[in-house]
């Protein structure tokens, strides 16, 4: 048929009577591929103007927030009680990590970032403003029987000098260890507090550890694996994996803020210089008592 | 057939009776568009050859640019022999990286060629054709998966079972048995085409000097049709080799050196895709880098492909 179709079309291009049969294609052609360099442009074009118009986000009523995936929920919560009591404005939040979020707010990329880690001399300049603060718990499958571990215990678990479950009261079964990736403000957190002493020497968290990338795919490996041994932020914490206690002191919000609990860390939101307007409108409505209820709520400490 | 073309013919002059003298004008002016349209399709044609060229070396240039403060900083042969890669204390070495990448690479392959070549004779000699294009069905089906769903039904199904042979299961060997899922469809439609290509004569010659059907084909067809076979083992590598969401989900991101297939391991795209949130200067520089590293193992995995094809073509010209 494919033959015949050929044949078709060359009769009556040769017989001069329907020679536009064959236009049409071409025009098809031809107007399809400036229809896809118009597309194209468009898109240079939207490009460039989503760029210059962040500048302007201050005006247009849109705070913009991205950093520390441990603060994401937390902020989320605040921004849509914020923006319930002033409809005109929308606040952005997004993750991609402490670093991320306190580069982006120093560069005015956003304008505030949230940190789930102290800063430090490397991070760039920037404006903090304590939000909360945040237990991380060191989890454990439901099956395991271990309640409590030392500070010291749960060190040489992570650095990996102690491998198996028997050699802190478990069953005889190897550890399997779960961390978040390097960079990460629980992981830096964690390190900070767990595996470096006051006198400056420090355990690297083993590297045989399987590494997550957030907190939830942890509680998901840590759910499905009865050796596993993870940690994670308290705002996280859930029924379908055990917290255990640390020094003896349960994972919970009152032993965090009366000091029992050896593993807190700060929540930060930074800006690159004081702020003003709405974004400072929103940082003074996150210390109201409204905002911090919110915060006990999600499961971190308020600094009230 | 040509009754049906002249009947159309006929409608078509009766449609449209047109005189000499408009004929000859219509003709003039045809032409003329015609040769615009032409022009235009050209051009329009290189602009879009010219933009993929152009974007493709864009990218080059890019990664090369962003790579290279890393191969200068931590130095070449500590950033590729390098066995600690650790941001936060400055150290950058990628050869557990490569050692993982290459190894999930290898082993898919090893558990897929035989499984797919296999299932390709299968459908290009054996079965009958409604479990054929059952089969081939199937098998389409299988490239149009997402490899995050690869990845899930990794974490939910193999993990826990690799999980029961020892270690944590998020390893290696797991990482393998996805991979190999994820390349088989690559290595059986492309080993399936060339075997079916293998002209009809080398079958009936076979045959005819009495050759049962599997000696036909593991003595005539395949070695006919290898460098088709040997092409689609080299794409369903680079395949293998740039793969990232699944890796990631399952083969547990630690920074070792694998000793053995329960042991986790890391690939050259996972270490990106998992770092590049947190990464600022140096680190960034060096995540870079390991494109760079990557983008040379594919580059060389397509040369090879292309002399496969090429020797095909040359051997199948000569014959």
């Amino acid at each position: 048929l494919e033959k015949g179709e050929g044949h078709f079309l060359l009769n009556r291009y040769m017989s001069h009577k329907t020679p536009k049969l064959i236009k049409p294609m071409k025009y098809v052609i031809s107007i399809s591929f400036i229809i896809l360099l118009v597309i194209a442009s468009v898109f240079l074009i939207g490009c460039r103007n989503t760029n210059s118009s962040s500048n302007s986000q201050e005006i247009s009523g849109v705070i913009a927030e991205s950093g520390s995936t441990t603060v994401q929920p937390l902020a989320e919560r605040l921004a849509d009680s914020f923006m319930d009591k002033n409809p005109h404005v929308n606040v952005i939040i997004q993750g991609g990590g402490s670093s991320v979020g306190i580069k982006a707010a120093y560069e005015g990329i956003v304008d505030i970032g949230a940190s789930s880690r102290e800063l430090t001399p490397d991070d760039p300049p920037v404006e903090k403003f304590l939000l909360a603060k945040d237990g991380i718990a060191v989890i454990v499958n439901p099956a395991n029987p271990i309640d409590n571990l030392s500070i010291e215990q749960v060190r040489n678990v992570f650095s990996g000098n102690i491998s198996n479950w028997n050699e802190v009261g478990g069953a005889d079964h190897e550890i399997h260890l779960v961390a978040r990736e390097e960079g990460s403000g629980t992981r830096t957190a964690f390190h900070d507090m767990v595996m470096t002493d006051e006198d400056g020497s420090e355990d690297r968290v083993s590297r045989r550890a399987i590494l997550q990338s957030s907190n939830g795919s942890i509680i998901q490996v840590v759910r499905s694996d009865p050796n596993a041994a993870g940690f994670i932020s308290f705002g996280y914490l859930t029924e379908i994996v055990k917290a255990i206690s640390i020094n003896g002191s349960a994972p919970a919000k009152e032993n965090a803020k009366n000091g029992d609990y050896p593993i807190v860390r700060p929540l930060y939101f930074v800006t690159g210089n004081q702020p003003v307007g709405i974004v400072k409108t929103f940082i003074d409505y996150c210390f109201e008592e409204e905002a911090q209820e919110i915060v006990a709520d999600e499961g971190y400490i308020s600094v009230k | 057939m040509k009754d049906i073309f002249r009947s159309n013919n006929q409608q078509n002059r009766n449609l449209k009776p047109d005189p000499e003298s408009e004929r000859i004008t219509e003709n003039a002016k045809n032409r003329r568009s015609r040769y615009l349209s032409d022009k235009s399709a050209r051009a329009g044609v290189l602009i879009c050859a010219a933009l993929s060229f152009v974007i493709i070396i864009a990218i080059i240039v890019f990664i090369l640019q962003e790579g290279l403060p890393a191969f200068i900083e931590v130095g070449l042969f500590k950033f590729l022999f390098g066995l600690d890669w650790s941001p936060s204390n400055d150290k950058f070495g990628i050869l557990p990286m490569i050692v993982g990448s290459l190894a999930v690479t290898i082993g898919s392959m090893i558990l897929a060629i035989p499984l797919g070549i296999a299932c390709a004779i299968l459908l290009a000699e054996v079965s009958p054709p409604k479990i054929r294009n059952l089969l081939r069905h199937a098998v389409e089906l299988l490239v149009g998966i997402p490899s995050v769903v690869y990845g899930l039904v990794g974490m939910a199904v193999i993990v826990p079972f690799i999980r029961d042979i020892g270690g944590s299961g998020y390893s290696v060997a797991a990482a393998c048995l996805v991979l190999m899922a994820m390349v088989l469809p690559t290595i059986i439609s492309i080993s399936e085409d060339s075997i079916r290509a293998v002209p009809n004569k080398y079958r009936e010659g076979s045959l005819a000097l009495g050759a049962t059907q599997w000696q036909t084909i593991r003595h005539v067809l395949i070695p006919a049709a290898k460098s088709g076979i040997a092409a689609s083992i080299v794409l369903g590598m680079g395949r293998a080799i740039g793969e990232t969401m699944a890796m990631i989900m399952v083969i547990g991101n630690a920074v070792i050196i694998p000793t053995s297939p329960l042991d986790p391991a890391r690939t050259l795209t996972g270490n990106i895709a998992v770092e590049i949130n947190y990464a600022t200067g140096l680190h960034e520089s060096a995540l870079f880098g390991t494109a760079v590293v990557l983008l040379i193992f594919i580059i060389l995995l397509n040369t090879l492909i292309f002399n496969f094809l090429k020797r095909g073509n040359s051997e199948s010209g000569s014959t």
